[in-house]
Parts: C-alpha cells; sequence; structure tokens
C-alpha cells in the first residue's frame, strides 16, 4: 500500500486539474489552429466556421509569388548558419579558457563576458548601427550577424559543461604528446555534444525569428531575413488579404514549427539544458 | 615556462570573442553615454558638446514619460501572470495528467513561433468588426470595440499576446526544476499525510525560489527588450498609448533620426537592465553554485 503522492492529484481533484490543464492548452493552442484554419481555406471562410469548407493551397501560392520569398527563405538559411558556425568556434575556444587556462585578469574579463546577458545588441542598436554605417557594412547579412556572433550565453554554457570534464582526461591526452587544441578537440568537444545540440537548437530558433536588428540594418531583397520580408509584405499598403498574410505568417514559422512538433522532445530538453546553468 | 604559456594560451583562445564583444557590446554602450552628450550631427554641421541639454529635453518630453509609464505597467502587467501562469504549466506538465504530451505541446508551441509572425495571428484576433474577438463579443451581443485603436484597452492587449508568448518558455525552467526535487520528499510528505496544495506551498515553491528569481530577471530584461509585436500591431499608438521604451528609441533613432536624443534614452534603458544585473547579483549570485 503506497501512502498517496502529493506531486500527483487524486479523485476529484485529478479530474478538474485535467480538465484544467486541457482548458488552458486548448485556449494556448487557439491562436495558432485559427492561424492554420485561415490559411488553408478561401478567404471568404476566414472568419466563418464551416466543416465542409474547401481546403485550399491558393493562399499559400499568392504569398509565395506575391514577395521574393524564395529569397529570404534563402537569406534566413545563410544568417543562421554563419552566425552558428562563428559562434561554435569563438564559444568553445573562450569557454575552453574560461574553464581550463589561469591568467592574470579572467575573472575580471569572465565578468565582462556576463555583461551581454543584460546588454542584448537589441538595446544597443543605435550605436551598432553607426559602426556598421562605418564599417560600410550596413543592409548585409554579415551585419545582422555581427554584434551575436560573441555569444556570452554559449560562452557560459560551454565554460560550465568544460568544468565538468575530468582534469584526468585531459592530462592523460596530454601525456600522449597533444597540444592545447588538440585536447579541446579530441576531448572537450566530443563530451560536450548534447550541450552543443542544445545550444544549437537555441540559437537557430532564436536568430530566424530575430527581428528588430536585421529590420533595421536591411534596405533590400538580398540581405533581408524572412521576418523582415514578412513585416514589409504585411504592412504593404496594397491590400492584401488576412488569408494571404496568415499563410505567409505560417510560411516564415513553418520549418521551424514542423522541426519541433517532430523533435518537441530535443527542443524542450534542450531549452530545459540551456535554461539550467 | 608552464604558467607563462598558460596566460599567452588563455588570452589567445579568448581574443576573438573578446574583440567582438568589445566592438559590439562594450563599445556601443559607453559610446551611448558619450554621444548622450552631444548634438545629434545634421548635413554639413557635426556633432557638438550639449552637455546635459538631451536629459533636460528628455525630462520635459512627455512621450518619454509616457513611454517609461507604459513600460512599468506592461512589465506589471506580464510578469506577475506569465510567472505564475509558467508554474502551473509545469506543475501540470510534470504530474502524469491525461494527453501530458499535448498538454506540453500547446503550452510550449508559442515560443518556437516568431514574435513577429505571433503578432500578425493576434492583430486579426483583434481586427475591429470581423476579427475573432469581435466575433465572440459581438455573438454575446456586446457592442463594437477597437481593442488596439483605444487607448485604454491597447496595453492590455499587448500584455494578452506577451502572455500567450513567454509563458511556456518560463514553464520549461520551472519543469527543469520540478524534475530535480528529490522524490524522497514527496514519499516523506505522503506519509506524513500532507495534502497536494500543503506539500506545494510548504516544500515544491520555497524549492523553486531560485527558478523563480531567474525566471523574473529574464521576464524584466523581456518586458523591456520586446518590440516586434509593438512595430507590428500598434506602432506606438493609439496616441503613444501603447509606446514602450524601446520601440520609442527606434522610433527617435530610426524614424526621426535624432541620433543624440535616442542615445539619451538608451542611456536610461541601461541604467534600467544594470538595475537589473545588479539585482541578480545579489540575489541570484548567493544562491546559485556555478561551479
Amino acid at each position: 500500500m503506497t501512502a498517496r503522492n502529493p506531486m500527483e492529484p487524486q479523485g476529484l481533484d485529478r479530474a478538474l486539474e485535467t480538465i484544467g490543464a486541457w482548458v488552458l492548452a486548448v485556449l494556448w493552442i487557439l491562436p495558432l489552429a485559427y492561424a492554420i484554419w485561415t490559411a488553408f481555406h478561401p478567404a471568404e471562410f476566414a472568419t466563418r466556421f464551416d466543416l465542409t469548407a474547401p481546403l485550399t493551397l491558393e493562399n499559400f501560392r499568392n504569398a509565395w509569388n506575391a514577395a521574393p520569398f524564395a529569397r529570404y527563405f534563402l537569406n534566413t538559411m545563410l544568417l543562421v548558419a554563419l552566425i552558428l558556425a562563428v559562434q561554435l568556434v569563438l564559444c568553445t575556444l573562450a569557454g575552453y579558457a574560461f574553464a581550463r587556462f589561469e591568467f592574470k585578469g579572467r575573472d575580471v574579463v569572465f565578468m565582462l563576458v556576463l555583461v551581454q546577458l543584460m546588454v542584448m545588441p537589441e538595446v544597443l542598436v543605435v550605436e551598432n548601427y553607426r559602426t556598421m554605417a562605418m564599417l560600410g557594412l550596413t543592409d548585409t547579412i554579415t551585419a545582422i550577424g555581427l554584434p551575436y556572433m560573441a555569444s556570452a550565453f554559449g560562452i557560459f554554457l560551454l565554460r560550465q559543461t568544460f568544468k565538468t570534464v575530468p582534469k584526468e582526461l585531459d592530462e592523460a591526452a596530454r601525456v600522449e604528446g597533444a597540444n592545447a587544441v588538440q585536447v579541446l578537440w579530441k576531448v572537450y568537444v566530443p563530451l560536450a555534444r548534447p550541450v552543443y545540440i542544445a545550444y544549437g537548437l537555441v540559437s537557430v530558433s532564436y536568430h530566424w525569428n530575430n527581428f528588430l536588428w536585421p529590420l533595421i540594418i536591411t534596405n533590400s531583397v538580398t540581405s533581408r531575413p524572412l521576418t523582415v520580408g514578412l513585416q514589409v509584405f504585411s504592412s504593404s499598403d496594397q491590400g492584401i488579404d488576412w488569408s494571404i498574410i496568415t499563410a505567409a505568417t505560417l510560411m516564415t514559422s513553418g520549418p521551424l514549427l514542423v522541426a519541433f512538433l517532430l523533435f518537441q522532445k530535443q527542443f524542450v530538453q534542450s531549452f530545459m539544458r540551456a535554461g539550467i546553468r | 615556462m608552464i604558467r607563462l604559456s598558460a596566460q599567452v594560451h588563455g588570452w589567445l583562445l579568448l581574443l576573438p570573442a573578446m574583440v567582438l564583444l568589445a566592438a559590439f557590446t562594450h563599445y556601443p554602450a559607453a559610446a551611448t553615454l558619450l554621444h548622450s552628450f552631444f548634438s545629434t550631427p545634421k548635413g554639413e554641421r557635426p556633432a557638438v558638446w550639449v552637455g546635459l541639454d538631451n536629459y533636460q529635453g528628455m525630462v520635459e518630453d512627455p512621450v518619454f514619460w509616457q513611454a517609461l509609464t507604459n513600460n512599468l505597467w506592461f512589465a506589471l502587467g506580464t510578469i506577475p501572470v506569465s510567472i505564475g501562469l509558467a508554474m502551473l504549466m509545469a506543475v501540470w506538465v510534470n504530474g502524469k495528467l491525461a494527453g501530458r504530451g499535448f498538454l506540453r505541446m500547446a503550452y510550449f508551441t508559442p515560443t518556437v513561433l516568431p514574435m513577429i509572425a505571433v503578432a500578425n495571428i493576434w492583430l486579426f484576433f483583434y481586427t475591429p468588426t470581423y476579427g475573432l474577438l469581435e466575433q465572440v463579443t459581438g455573438a454575446f451581443g456586446l457592442p463594437s470595440h477597437n481593442w488596439l485603436g483605444t487607448q485604454n484597452t491597447v496595453l492590455g492587449c499587448l500584455i494578452v499576446v506577451t502572455i500567450w508568448k513567454e509563458a511556456g518558455f518560463f514553464m520549461i525552467f520551472y519543469l527543469a526544476a520540478l524534475q530535480a526535487i528529490p522524490p524522497a520528499l514527496a514519499e516523506a510528505a505522503a506519509i506524513e499525510g500532507a495534502g497536494r496544495w500543503y506539500f506545494f506551498r510548504r516544500v515544491v515553491f520555497p524549492l523553486l525560489m531560485p527558478t523563480t528569481l531567474f525566471v523574473l530577471i529574464n521576464a524584466v530584461i523581456n518586458s523591456f527588450r520586446l518590440v516586434e509585436h509593438i512595430i507590428v500591431m500598434t506602432k506606438g499608438g493609439p496616441d503613444n498609448a501603447s509606446a514602450l521604451l524601446l520601440y520609442y528609441i527606434y522610433e527617435v533613432g530610426f524614424k526621426f533620426w535624432d541620433s543624440a536624443y535616442a542615445s539619451t534614452l538608451t542611456v536610461v534603458l541601461l541604467a534600467i537592465l544594470a538595475s537589473a544585473a545588479i539585482a541578480q547579483f545579489v540575489f541570484l549570485e548567493k544562491r546559485t553554485h556555478y561551479q
């Protein structure tokens, strides 16, 4: 006979809590469900619920043809890949330095890195725009990515991870004649794989969705990412109807959404892992 | 000899990241402060030292005060509710309720969507006369109401959107914390005959406190950082009723192109974030072990 677990509701409470949880979940999914309804039905059904309404992909086709979304997709993918690649290299090197090297001023420099956790690039748009203009980089994908490439969050995360690697492994590799970079590559990086995956997912979804800085720094089709492209498209004065805007909205967040639904567990675990610092 | 090489290696490994951090975080933060004491360069006229003139102008600018007040209401409206909901969601998802997988997915999905997409979807929700909200209120025979176009409802509408977007994200942190609570505690409480609510109030809630502080700081930062939904849904209107501080900075800096004043406003934002940082340092660092 086991006693009642107070982490689990019992009897009537259980039923009530289950209903509560479901009501909240349905409320939470409703806006998205509504957007999906609108996007897959002809415009006249946008605000009318009729289960017999015909399904259509027309809205997606119209949206795709109305703006250079193919180019925006390409830009976003380039942007996300560029940022992640540079972040992984820079954060690995810096995290390794903070975790395993004794040097003068390390703690002060570490505090300076942590400043970025509070003062994110979004806050410094005015000055960063000035810098980019000075460097002649405005309206480029590089300019969108530069302020984010040295990520304090990534450095912190990898430092914490590298600190948990047993020193003996490090020393054993050194005895065999490996230098600092080889040790990093052969010992530390493979052991931190789950953290890299977690960080990668967080970084990709962050930059896929990022908006303010790209909006400010880009000015043309060749550099605009999807989010900015979507905004330009949906705020144009041509009186595009809602079904098409909704279709475009779903299209731009589609890849991430589908990836999330397929790899839900990994996503949630990654965000969890990245969150426990 | 070995010590020297550790010094050199350490700095070399750090160098690339530090160069970028200095260029795009430390320098701009310092430059913001510096430029707030200069005028905005216009055409042929270069920037000149104006001392505290920009600050004087800011204190006398009613829109600045309104944006600041709006931002405080926005923070007060979003933070407690999203944290409370996040805790509730986490407790539910952590248990063995029917359909747990669906519940978790439903709560977390808004987190994956871009804020701009979220804003577009909700914009339609709030649309006058034929938006969903209007249809629902209309079905109950309530008069038509322009939710985003009225000064006293617009901020509330934005708060709802933000809570919807954020709660599922914060839930994750609580979920992680709940799973770290040793089952022995629940077993002991069960033997003592403690009820669910009593156990939550006396055991779970205190154990979640570090998480709550962490989430709280994040929520405060977010409430000063989110602008996407304002750009999409209201553009700060009507009559600045939904202008938040960062949105106002964006408007001043990139619509009116008054970079000096935008820098001055940014200094205020930096001061707010610095206070959040100090709060985190004082409250959090003492409880969390980073080793």
